[in-house]
């Protein structure tokens, strides 16, 4: 059978760092290979050669048969390989159709564009990737995250790529979006189109791949059909070791109740939110982007303060106007970005880490830095932060290190409630799993607390209790028995198609 | 995918160096060219390291050394601040004023400090309560500031200024007064921005205004103190300013600011705000200093001072780019 791109012997070092080693790779027409690996496994690197972003130091890359060698990204695309970037790189600022033809615009005969041509040209790409309802004339800037990512592979397909790579693009969609996505994907392979599919999720890489190469520490470990591994091969192939339980379960039982909501609301984001949440529980909530999750958060911890309703802590009214005032009632808060509000990325892992302590661990005006380093020193191997030391700036962190720098600084803080908003986001499986045993070590100590997920087995693994959230209320409550990924689903969706029409172009 | 940064091999005291020259590797830069050019410029006239022309280094410029000090603050607090030299130009004349109009000298040396805080103080309140940025705010007191300088003064210097007022000129040990408000002043200032909680705060607010929010710190308030304290800084520098002659002008040297603002850039001061210290920002003042020493003594003209100060922020930019690349 023909090969759209085969790679051999492909090797590549950073400096004196090798990050691919010996690798042999392959993707035929009409079929999705999906590319797996924790992060750091070298996968960015090998589509980045494939892709001409970065030239291989050693092997060989054939494109339909033919030896190349491409030394940009513009030699790729004129081989037909376009990539669907994880960071987008569209122009929030023009049109849905100049985005798709940017760069190759169609020109009438006195080669000015062709605005007519190009409009029905990205109109029929879309028609053809089943997005009738995305309007060619709005700016990008206007679209989510999920119509963003059509308009760039309708771009990828406007330049006849017979080969596209994508990087996680469902990393940052909610599940119904994901969904339609590798439906997407699965029209784009109807056409004979080849696909590199790269993603951390296990459950979308069974539903769509026909193949799937894992990666681990730039060594390829395996290529396998996928009828021939299931997800536990996988995961250990992966990590190199067996992950037996994806998620701790809880051993205590829930004890009294820390935080009591009461009719919250703060206006049109959360309605009138009532919820409980003890002692040594997770509570999960779920729900589209949008539905008021991180809304909620963020009007708990004091960020955008309630309109209305009444907030209890340990049983007593409070009122929280500012996140000052919700950390003194031990209210802690993991954002969902960690780049944006979680870390100080010019700082350092210790300064980090006391950020949110300052006041207790210095002596009148000063810092006292015997308290800060051993500070510093605890929560590295309490949370078994992999770092040179606490000097090391935090941007130099992998993801899931940074993430645990993020949890040590609020846990530091010794809260009574922690508020974590998608804490397992674009880090890789084994980081993952540590968070997770975190997570419930520290609900063991007695910890409530509340996590916002859009990963619905996180949700479901993780949680005593569910909430599913839509348009800004709660629309229903399971308890661990009932909650099933069928159940939770189901209302899930059933939300997402009645908010969908109001939600489909919300800014972002 | 980035790259793991390697770790530092070695025995702990190679393993500290190592972290030290990472963390202030900007300003070793600048003292290694200070050191380099003390050394060319001295094998080529010898006069050139006579005690006298190093008083003059030092003296001269230690103002701008001060001043430098407050505006690397404001800057690593993520903000900017273009009005200073006009603000000096109107500190320095009132500073002038009050000592020909009879008024004790301690009041002619304090009043600058406590008017260029209250001055600086709006402007922060300005850009963190009205959420003005700070560039726009500081240009718009530039023109204010020059504009009233100009009409209050008509351009005229100040002269007759009492004996005892010119601090400037006094020498402990043979070295002139402001160069040990310089060193003073810089060691001061680094301690309270390493170890203080303000300084934390100031770093914090610059690297990422959002998460030190979250974390509890107040950054309006951060804002607007640490615009208080450069105004301070200005008034020192001010005072540094109008004593070392026997007149005052009332247009300071022209570009003032950007000198100053050039001397935190090249110590290291990241203009995006988070990083520098105010070591880094003294010593490139010094090396201004150093440079335009050189060119007298070296018989170039000194209009090529400029030229070289532009080169110096362009390969300091480009240096902080690769480094920033590099991790």
């Amino acid at each position: 059978m023909s090969r759209l791109v085969e790679l051999s012997g492909i090797s590549k070092s950073f400096g004196p760092v090798p990050v691919l080693k010996e690798i042999s790779f392959d993707v035929r027409p009409g079929e999705v290979h999906a590319l797996l690996g924790e992060n750091g496994a070298g996968k960015s690197t090998l589509i980045k050669i494939i892709a001409g972003v970065v030239p291989a130091d050693a092997g060989e890359m054939r494109v339909a048969g033919a030896p190349v060698r491409f030394s940009s990204p513009h030699e790729a695309a004129a081989h037909g390989i376009a990539t669907v970037y994880q960071e987008l790189l569209l122009f929030p600022e023009l049109s849905v159709a100049e985005n798709i033809y940017i760069g190759h615009a169609p020109r009438t005969r006195w080669n000015t564009v062709d605005w007519p041509a190009m409009r029905a040209g990205a109109r029929a790409l879309l028609d053809s990737l089943d997005s009738h309802d995305l309007d060619v004339d709005i700016p990008v800037g206007r679209l989510s995250v999920a119509n963003r990512q059509r308009v760039e592979i309708a771009k990828a397909l406007s330049q006849d790529a017979r080969l596209v790579i994508m990087d996680e693009p469902t990393a940052s969609l909610a599940d119904t979006d994901a969904r339609r996505l590798l439906e997407v994907v699965r029209r784009l392979r109807g056409r004979g189109v080849g696909i590199v599919y790269v993603s951390h999720r296990l459950p979308e890489i069974f539903a769509l791949a026909d193949r799937v190469t894992v990666l681990r520490d730039g060594m390829q470990v395996g290529t396998r059909a996928i009828g021939e591994v299931t997800e536990s091969d996988l995961v250990s192939m992966m990590v190199g070791r067996a992950i037996d339980r994806l998620f701790p379960k809880s051993a205590a039982a829930p004890g009294r109740t820390v935080l009591e909501l009461r009719g919250l609301s703060c206006r049109d984001a959360v309605r009138d939110v009532s919820l409980t949440l003890r002692t040594g529980e997770i509570l999960g909530i779920a729900g589209l982007i949008g539905s008021g999750r991180t809304e909620l958060a963020l009007t708990i911890f004091g960020v955008t303060p309630a309109t209305s309703g009444e907030i209890l802590i340990d049983g007593k009214p409070v009122a929280i106007r500012s996140p000052a005032a919700a950390r003194r009632l031990g209210i802690a808060y993991v954002p969902e970005d960690r780049g944006l509000q979680g870390l100080v990325r010019p700082q350092t892992v210790r300064e980090n880490l006391s950020l949110a302590v300052l006041e207790r661990i210095a002596r009148a005006l000063f810092i006292d830095r015997a308290r800060e380093r051993s500070l510093a020193t605890d929560a590295i191997a309490r949370f078994g932060i992999r770092t040179r030391g606490p000097q090391q700036p935090v941007r130099q962190l992998s993801g899931g290190n940074q993430q645990k720098v993020v949890l040590a600084k609020w846990v530091a803080t010794e809260p009574r409630v922690l508020i974590m908003d998608e804490p397992t986001r674009g880090i890789d499986v084994g980081a993952k799993a540590e968070i997770h045993a975190l997570m419930r070590r520290l609900a063991g100590q007695g910890l409530a607390i509340l996590m916002i997920s859009s990963e619905l087995p996180e949700v479901l693994g993780m949680s005593d209790r569910v909430l599913v959230m839509s348009g800004g209320r709660v629309l229903r409550s399971f308890d661990r028995r009932e909650a099933t990924p069928d159940a939770v689903g189901a209302v899930m969706a059933a939300a997402g198609s009645e908010a969908a029409p109001a939600s489909a172009e919300i800014a972002s | 995918m980035t790259v793991r940064a390697a770790g530092f091999a070695g025995p702990a005291p190679v393993r500290r160096l190592a972290t030290t020259v990472e963390s202030y590797g900007q300003e070793l830069v600048v003292l290694a060219v200070i050191a380099v050019l003390f050394l060319a410029v001295g094998l080529v006239n010898p006069r050139f390291l006579s005690s006298t022309n190093l008083v003059t280094i030092f003296a001269g410029n230690a103002y701008v050394a001060v001043a430098a000090i407050g505006m690397s603050m404001v800057i690593i607090s993520g903000n900017i601040d273009v009005s200073v030299g006009s603000l000096i130009g109107v500190l320095a004349t009132i500073s002038g004023t009050l000592a020909v109009k009879g008024y004790p000298v301690v009041v002619a040396w304090l009043a600058p400090l406590a008017v260029g805080m209250a001055i600086n103080a709006v402007v922060g309140v300005v850009v963190a309560y009205l959420r003005i940025p700070s560039i726009v705010a500081t240009l718009g007191m530039l023109s204010i500031l020059k504009g009233g300088l100009i009409s209050v003064t008509s351009g005229a210097w100040i002269t007759n200024l009492p004996r005892d007022y010119l601090i400037a000129q006094v020498r402990v040990f043979g070295i002139p007064f402001p160069v040990y408000a310089m060193a003073a002043l810089t060691i001061l200032a680094a301690l309270w921005m390493r170890h203080s909680r303000f300084g934390r705060a100031i770093y914090a607010v610059g690297g990422n205004a959002e998460a030190a929010r979250v974390a509890g710190i107040r950054i309006e308030r951060s804002v607007v103190a640490v615009f208080a304290v450069h105004g301070v800084f200005a008034g020192i520098a001010a005072v540094l300013f109008a004593t070392q002659l026997q007149v005052i002008q009332s247009t300071v040297p022209p570009n003032l600011e950007l000198t100053v603002i050039t001397a935190s850039v090249v110590g290291g001061v990241s203009i995006l705000g988070g990083t520098g210290t105010v070591i880094g920002s003294t010593l490139a003042a010094i090396l201004f200093a150093t440079i335009g020493s050189s060119l007298i003594f070296l018989n170039i003209s000194a209009y090529w001072l400029r030229a070289v100060q532009g080169l110096l922020i362009l390969a300091t930019v480009l240096a902080d780019m690769a480094r920033r690349r590099r991790i």
